[in-house]
Parts: C-alpha cells; structure tokens; sequence
C-alpha cells in the first residue's frame, strides 16, 4: 500500500525507479511460457514451499504466487502464469496471461520483469510466444529450458548472439535438474532496479500473425546458430511399446489397476496407522481435560469427527503421487491418447480420461485437473459427470453400510467375496450413472464438434522428487484445511445440537435433542427410501461432505451406546431394512453430498447456473432410485 | 482415364498419409478458433508434416510437425490439406 501513497500519477506506466521508495515497493515477476516448457518445475524450483495457490477476481483461471528469496533478505514475488502459446486473448487463460502482463488485473500490479521460458529443444516454434512478450517492454529474461535435453540430443545454439539479437538477456537452464539458475537470481535482483530492457536488433513482426511469427523464429534461430536436437530416442522407442496395438491397451488396463490396487489395499495400512494415532491421542486428550462436558465436546464431538474426515489423507496422497508420476512422466497424454476413441462413444474425449480418474480419488482436484480441455462444452459436461465417480469420501459410508448388511460370503471361490461384489457394483453404478449422463448432456445442451481434440504429446522424462512431493504437501494442505474448517465446523455444531437442550442441567437422551426434533422433521420426506430420522440426520449433516454421516452416525448412536465401528455396524443393523441399507448405498452413489464439490464447480463454471443444475439433477435422481432400491429389495428379501 | 484424372485432381489430406511418410502443409480448413490453435501446435502452411504411431485401433492418429507430435481425430486431421 506504501506505493499508492503520493505517485499515483507516475506508477502507471514507468518502471520502478532505483532508490528508496523502490526498496519498500512489492517486487512482481511473472513466469510466462508455452505449456510444457516447464513453467511450473521452475516455479518450483525457486519458490519452494513458499507459494500458495489463487485466483484472480472474475476470472476461473488458477494462478500460483510464491516468493523468491534474494541475498541481502530481499524477497521477490514471482506470479506462475497460465501456459500459453500466444497472448491473442481468445481463451480465458490467454485473456488472463495478456491482462497480468498489461497490468489490467484487478488485484494484482503490472508485473516489474518477465521471466519468458521456452523449451529449448523446440525453441523455433516456442519463439513465436517470444515477439508479442517482448513487445510488451517489460524487462525479460529469456529462460531456455531443458538444456540437459539439447546437449544429449545433439542440439546447439549460439546464446550470447541469441540475446543480442533479441536485445534481452539469455539464460540456458535445466530447470528439473537445477543447471544454470544462478543467472535467474542475478537477472531478479537486477530486475527489481528496474533496467530498461534494450531494443531488440531484429524487428519484431507484427503481432497476432502465426505464419509471421513463425518465420520470424526460423530467421532468428538461423541468425544465431540454432540447431535443433535430433528426435528424442527414448520416446520413440517407448511409444512404440505403449502406443502398440496390443501391448499399449495392456499397459495402460494395468496401471488403471494399479491405481485401483493402491487406493484400495496399498493405503489400508497407512489408513489404520492414522486411525490408530487419532484414537489413541482422542483418549490422550480426554484424560488430560477435567471437565465431563468438555471432553465429551473435544474427543467425541470435535476429535471423533474430524478423525472420521483426516484418516482418508494417506489414501489422497497416495492418489496424488500417481497421477503426479503419470503427469510428470508423460505417460498421462498417452493414457488420454488410447482412450479417446472410447470416450468418444460417450460424447466425451480423451482428455477427460484423465480428470474421472482423478474422481475417483476426489471430485475437487478432478474437476480442476479439467482445465486442461480446451473445449468449453467437453470441459463443462466432464465437470457435471465427475461427482458421479466413486470418491473415497463414498468409501467409509459404504464400507460401514455392507459390513454392516453384506453378508462376508465367498461368491467366486476365492477371487471375490460378496462385500467386494457389492463394493464393485456401487463403482459400476456410479460410472454408468455418469456416462448416461455424459451422453445426455452431449446430444442434448452441450452438442460440439468433433473437431477439436488435439493434444500435444510431451517427451518422457524421469519425474523428480522435488515436484512430486511440492504437489504432495500442496494436496495435503487443501485437505487438512477443509477438515480444519468445514468439517470442524460440521462437528461442533452437530455436538451442540445433540446436547441441547439441558434438562436440569444435564444433555437430554439423543431422543429429545434438538438435532433429534430436526431429524424428525425431514422423516415424512426419507421415509419412503427406508431410512429412519437418525439417517435423516446424517443425510443433512453429509452435505457438507459425504463422509461426515459416519461421525453423525457414530455421534448419534455413541451416545445411546458407547462402542467403535463394530458397534455402530450392530446398531445400524437393528436399527435399518435391507431395503433401507441399500437405498442409503444408491442414495449415497448418486447424490452430490459435498460442498466442496459445489464450491468448485461454482467457481470453475463461473456462476450459480450450473452447480444449481447438477445439485438437483444428482439429488432427483439419487431420491428417486433410492426409493425404487427400497421397494424393489423389500418385495425381494 | 477421367477417373484417374479426378484422383489426381483432388488434394491429399493428412489421413491419407502412410506411417512414416510426410507431406508439405497448403491450408486447414477448419473454423478460425481451431485453425489457429493448431497453427499454435506447429501445423502452420507450408510446413512438413509426418504421420506417426496411432492410438489403438487407428484413431486418433499422431503427427509429428515442427519438433513436436500432435494427435488428432481423424475428422480434424482430413480438413488439414496437403500440397
């Protein structure tokens, strides 16, 4: 705010002047490149924990904000734009890059330097983004990229004659191998003094202009040496396996299950580890409280409910760690590459391939992994049919309602048991449920052409440590927060309204609670699906986020009885039909019981419109076969 | 020999190319929004393009342009028009 006061007139246009008032000001660099130039492994690498993720007022478009340490204890803020190949503003993420580089974003300064990164193994038609960045006058450095690349591949380039010709400064760097960043870190400091970029000795072409820009390139890279590397071997060769008529499909059958494998049995053990340390520090923390009624708040209502929501943190992350390993590695586009043509069928495409699986983790990471569909009707039918996928947040309420209500029968020898049936058909169900809907919404409102599937296949490269686990700790922020917030909130309240009110000073029995008379309430409405005004409850309680019933569940009937998850599968038991217990699995399949979900979709669609759509289209429907589940298995059992 | 004459006549498009086998960019006849994006991707006129692997089953098909490969349907790729 110290730069607002008394030169408004001046800190428009001009560049941070050296001196005094400059010393004060926050220091803005933006990172602006080509997708897949390794835009967000430089990030990375200079920010390291110290970025956080945002969104520009009015716009869907995510950006990320990290500071850069200097010597001397100067801090640099550096802005991660969206990639882009040229600042045309004709898609929201080139609207976006074009607005922050013009300085007219709202919320955010025009940027004091650019750091422009190119792949340098295909500098020639990244150069093309070069001409409209450089003709913004902002002082820029040219960061070529994968220089380890070039080198092994045979490539060369004249860098001292290609910053002459540019008239801007040139380094060449490996990001992911941290080469040659030192000259990013000079050009930063200096930056933030404020040197006026020279002019470029080559004229740059008109702008807007692709072929133009693309001959300008070429004659640059002629100008200055530029040899481009032969083709990437290694890809070749490995693409002729992944990409092969039968052995590709075989791959990519096995790491879909693979992942399966590692949500499923991979994460138990890590998941009980968490479950063990939350119970044993809930016990912990009950003895050290003196007061019946605070502890009774803290380890029933506040630890038992978020426990319930954190203890699916490994599991997450473990989701994470693979999708990063098939992002970074490449593979991601040759998984969306062999299933386009089945997609396709559905009206989809390829590269929704990759947010649904995504779903199956979590809806809200999928639904912003959709941003990578430049289609706006493919990306927003992907969006509406992504809560459809089976999240882990379903899990626990499944897990608890068929062991509860699933007999543990062999049903093909020793292969599959009837529990896992019945777990694999509710996944069935609810990928049927989002492919119909799927074709629905694409023969209907959301009709485009075929078109415009096009999609860039990157070289394989060994994915590092570093990002990967940046992405993890970044994952595991967004998820401990909602539990810390959301769920917390969710908890407490529940606790309080299923203690009040006093009866000569003490909580009433569940039955005479204020939570009680609220589940009373909705029963007319649930009664024909088979649940009872304690489900109710939980099915109020479960639209901040489906997991949370099991805590409700757990609250409302611990309090009756006291007793872990065997108890309450005992007490559900007595307490459902199986037309009732079944109903609960196919509501729960079909609902949009989650906020967040909501939460994302309304921003990412950019208005009210289309969460609202989705919210009743999933409850009707999930009310309605939930009701024909009870009738159906009432008549059966 | 009319026949043959026609054959002849008529632009090859991306489709047709042969594993292996490239050709030389004339025109994307395709609406301005795509046309530009793939410009973007390397598919600028007067380039070379070269047929690559292909997904499974045929489609979508890669093409390797300016130092990259692409993928395309094949509804995109036989509006893109060889000399």
């Amino acid at each position: 705010m110290g730069d607002c006061h008394g030169c408004p007139a001046n800190s428009i246009a001009t560049l941070p002047l050296p001196g005094p008032t400059t010393a004060t000001r926050r220091h803005v660099v933006a990172i602006v490149g080509p997708p897949n130039s390794g835009k967000s492994t430089l990030f990375n690498r200079l920010t390291g924990l110290r970025q956080k993720v945002a969104n520009f007022p009015g716009v869907t478009v995510e950006h990320r904000m990290g500071r850069v340490k200097l010597e001397q204890g100067r801090d640099v803020h550096v802005v991660d734009l969206p990639g882009v190949y040229s600042l045309t503003p004709r898609t929201e993420d080139e609207r976006v890059t074009h607005d922050v580089l013009s300085g007219q974003m709202k919320g955010i300064p025009r940027p004091d330097a650019v750091l422009l990164i190119l792949d340098s193994t295909n500098l020639s038609r990244h150069l093309v983004l070069a001409a409209p960045v450089l003709s913004l006058g902002l002082p820029t450095l040219v960061i070529l990229n994968m220089a380890d690349d070039l080198k092994s591949r045979g490539g060369e380039l004249n860098v001292a004659e290609l910053a002459m010709q540019l008239g801007s400064p040139v380094a060449l760097v490996s990001a992911a191998k941290g080469i040659g960043l030192e000259k990013i870190f000079q050009f930063l400091s200096g930056a933030t003094l404020g040197a006026a970029p020279k002019a470029p000795l080559i004229q740059l072409p008109v702008i807007q202009d692709i072929p133009k820009c693309r001959a300008w390139a070429t004659h640059i890279g002629n100008q200055t040496g530029y040899h481009a590397p032969a083709p990437p071997l290694w890809t070749r060769r490995l693409d002729a396996f992944f990409l092969h008529a039968v052995g590709g499909p075989l791959v990519f059958l096995l790491v879909v299950v693979a992942v399966f494998q590692t949500i499923f049995n991979g994460a138990r053990p890590l998941m009980d580890a968490v479950q063990t340390a939350i119970q044993a520090s809930g016990q912990w923390i009950g003895h050290l409280l003196p007061n019946d009624a605070l502890r009774s708040l803290v380890v029933d209502g506040i630890w038992k409910g978020v426990g319930s929501v954190v203890i699916f943190l490994p599991q997450i992350l473990l989701l994470f760690l693979f999708i990063g390993i098939l992002e970074d590695s490449g593979y991601l586009a040759r998984a969306a590459l062999i299933a386009d043509r089945t997609m396709a069928k559905f009206g989809l495409q390829g590269k929704s391939f990759i947010p649904l699986l995504s779903a199956y983790a979590c809806a809200v990471p999928a639904i912003m992994a959709t941003r990578t569909i430049e289609n706006k009707r493919d990306r927003i039918a992907t969006i509406l049919i992504a809560p459809f996928m089976t999240c882990s947040a379903r899990l626990p309420v499944y897990i608890l309602i068929i062991a509860a209500f699933i007999p543990d029968k062999r049903l093909l020898g020793p292969f599959l048991g009837l529990r896992a049936a019945a777990m694999l058909g509710l996944y069935i169900l609810g990928f049927v449920a989002a492919i119909l809907t799927a074709r629905l919404l694409k023969s209907t409102v959301l009709k485009s052409t075929r078109s415009s599937f096009m999609l860039e296949m990157p070289p394989y490269r060994w994915p590092t440590a570093r990002s990967l686990a940046l992405r993890l700790v970044d994952r595991s922020k967004v998820f401990l927060y909602r539990a810390g917030t959301v769920i917390l909130a969710v908890a407490i309240v529940i606790w309080v309204l299923s203690n009040l009110p006093l009866s000569h000073g003490k909580p009433p029995a569940i039955e005479h609670s204020i939570i009680a008379r609220i589940g009373h309430f909705v029963e007319p409405v649930i009664k024909p699906l088979g649940f009872n005004w304690k489900i109710g409850i939980g099915l109020i309680t479960s639209l901040a986020a489906r997991e949370v019933i099991v805590g409700t569940l757990g609250t409302i009937y611990g309090i009756q009885d006291t007793g872990g998850q065997q108890g309450l599968q005992q007490a559900l038991h007595q307490d459902l039909t199986m037309g009732g217990a079944i109903a609960l699995l196919v509501f729960f399949a079909f609902a949009m019981q989650c906020m967040s979900t909501i939460a994302v979709v309304r921003r990412e669609t950019g208005g009210w419109f289309w969460p609202a759509v989705q919210f009743a289209y999933m409850t009707g429907l999930a009310y309605i076969c939930a009701f024909l589940a009870n009738k159906i298995v009432s008549i059966w059992a | 020999m009319q026949v043959i004459f026609k054959k002849k006549s008529r632009a090859k498009n991306l489709t047709e190319l042969k594993p292996g086998e490239a050709g030389v960019l004339d025109k994307l006849d395709l609406p301005e929004d795509d046309a530009q994006r793939l410009m973007e991707l390397g598919f600028v006129p007067g380039h070379s393009v070269t047929r690559g692997l292909s997904a499974p089953g045929g489609d979508p098909r890669v093409f390797r342009v300016d130092g990259s490969e692409v993928a395309l349907r094949r509804e995109t790729a036989s509006r893109l028009i060889l000399r």
